[in-house]
């Protein structure tokens, strides 16, 4: 469904994604873990044509978006939903019309079953009864919520979750955990989520890729990943430093 | 040393250039952006926030600015003997040149500013990045709505503004200089064409183009965080003030030559 063959990404020179090569098939959730600032988001964004790769192609179905033109881009958008790391909801529109935008600028629908469409997905992500409210009178969990709500509007086949826990307490974490759990196993969804909250990656993945560096280290079911050899691996799910680097900071402190 | 400030002028050349450059790129994607419809109730909200709430302080502005030309030339006008001039002198001074530069000026201040702080936090906050996830194109969804009601209620404020400036130098003749009402009126019929008029509206279609260009340039390339939306604002206000002066007098040459 989506295919990175060979892609590197550099920002002024410096590189941010050096040769990834990742394959996401139709209908799994893909989780993506890595430290901040490894290259996670970037990568979720040349997935959706956000950036466009230095060099390498991506993949979406059987067309290659690197080079796209916008108004090409836009099909393949149609078909991808995306959920922001800070909900990225227009704030001057009220809960329904974000939830209705892409149906309202993209379809004939009529505007009653726009409203059905919006109550289903609102009820879906359990915030039925929140279409008047203003986005900033919301909280952090809602936010994320209604952002899902809006992602899967237009029912499509791919969803895209950037950091869609972080900033969240445990017990809403869990409440997302389970929404994207739910909608992929209601509308059928792939999903490639990028997360550096591992208790989240193993609930909700069925295999983990983890970015290191701008490197693709390890691709795995989650079994593969918690069993992983590899240090950085070992590091990063179990929140542990280099034994060195503790060395150093007892040093520096002395 | 010298080479220092050779660089330095040269970085500021390139930069320049650069910001140019991607200017007349916006105006490229703003033209491939109109064979689309524009969204009707879009540009209607744009009209409202931008041309209707700008009413009173273009009314202010005009008012007052009328008010004190009439003042200062009253005085020099009457020692002369040419009093029955002052009308249409006020009246062309405000049609051809105060009312539509000024009007350019308090809405650069007031609806620029608007349009490049809301598009430059909307920038910051990822929602322009949400409407190219939706397949939305953001110049057409932001900065076409835009610029047609620039373009349309800049004329409409500059109109106001010429009835409410040419009424401030009526209030100073008459209970100031003690010239008949009648006297400034035909002031203003013998000495005012309807090129007068027509040529401050054509000068203020360009400005509101220019005020929507550069509050949404400045607003789509603003830097991240809080303090980039205040620097975005402040280059765009400043920008379209600049634009607005320079691209005056050309107009004024080739208008009212």
């Amino acid at each position: 469904m989506i295919h990175l063959i060979d892609v590197k990404k550099e920002f002024q020179g410096r590189s941010v994604l050096h040769n990834i090569n990742l394959n996401v098939e139709k209908g799994e959730t893909l989780a993506i873990i890595g430290a901040s600032g490894s290259g996670k988001s970037t990568l979720l964004r040349l997935m959706i044509g956000l950036l466009q790769p230095t060099s390498g192609e991506v993949w979406i179905k059987n067309v290659e978006i690197s080079q796209l033109p916008e108004i090409e881009l836009d099909k393949i958008r149609l078909n991808m939903g995306m959920v922001f790391q800070y909900s990225a909801l227009f704030d001057s529109m009220t809960v329904g019309d974000n939830v209705a935008f892409g149906l309202k600028e993209h379809t004939k629908l009529t505007s009653d079953k726009i409203k059905q469409v919006v109550h289903e997905k609102l009820k879906l992500v359990e915030l039925e009864g929140f279409e008047a409210m203003m986005p900033n009178e919301l909280s952090g969990g809602m936010k994320k919520r209604i952002s899902l709500a809006r992602a899967i509007a237009f029912e499509p086949e791919i969803v895209l979750y950037d950091e869609p826990s972080s900033g969240l307490d445990p017990i809403m974490a869990a409440k997302i955990d389970e929404l994207i759990v739910n909608t992929q196993q209601v509308l059928g969804v792939t999903s490639v989520v990028v997360t550096h909250d591992m208790n989240s990656a193993f609930h909700i993945a069925d295999r983990i890729a983890m970015v290191y560096d701008g490197e693709l280290i390890a691709i795995d079911d989650v079994e593969g990943i918690q069993n992983s050899q590899d240090p950085r691996v070992r590091e990063f799910i179990h929140g542990t430093i280099k034994p060195i680097k503790r060395r150093q900071m007892h040093v520096d402190r002395s | 040393m010298l080479m220092h400030y050779l660089e330095k002028i040269g970085s500021r050349v390139i930069n320049a250039m650069e910001g140019f450059g991607a200017v007349i790129i916006l105006i490229g994607q703003i033209f491939y952006q109109l064979k689309h419809v524009p969204r009707g109730r879009h540009v209607l909200r744009q009209m409202a926030n931008l041309g209707v709430d700008t009413l009173p302080i273009v009314a202010l502005t005009m008012l007052f600015t009328g008010m004190v030309i009439t003042l200062q030339t009253a005085h020099e006008f009457i020692r002369y003997g040419a009093q029955s001039t002052i009308g249409g002198v006020v009246a062309i001074g405000v049609a051809r040149e105060l009312g539509p530069v000024l009007t350019g000026v308090v809405a650069a201040g007031r609806v620029g500013a608007a349009i490049t702080a809301e598009i430059s936090t909307m920038k910051v906050t990822e929602q322009i990045d949400a409407l190219k996830v939706m397949a939305t194109n953001p110049i057409g969804y932001l900065v076409v709505p835009r610029l047609i009601a620039c373009m349309f209620m800049l004329p409409l404020l500059v109109i106001f503004g010429d009835v409410i400036g040419t009424f401030g130098g009526w209030i100073i003749s008459t209970y100031y200089a003690n010239i008949s009402s009648a006297m400034y009126m035909q002031s203003i019929t013998t000495f005012t064409v309807v090129h007068d008029i027509t040529g401050g509206l054509i000068k203020s279609v360009f400005f509101g183009a220019a005020i929507a260009v550069i509050g949404c340039y400045y607003g789509l390339n603003a830097p991240n965080g809080a303090e980039g939306v205040g620097k975005a604002t402040t280059q765009s206000v400043v920008g379209a003030i600049i634009v607005i002066f320079i691209s005056n007098c050309f107009m004024s040459l080739i208008l009212y030559r």
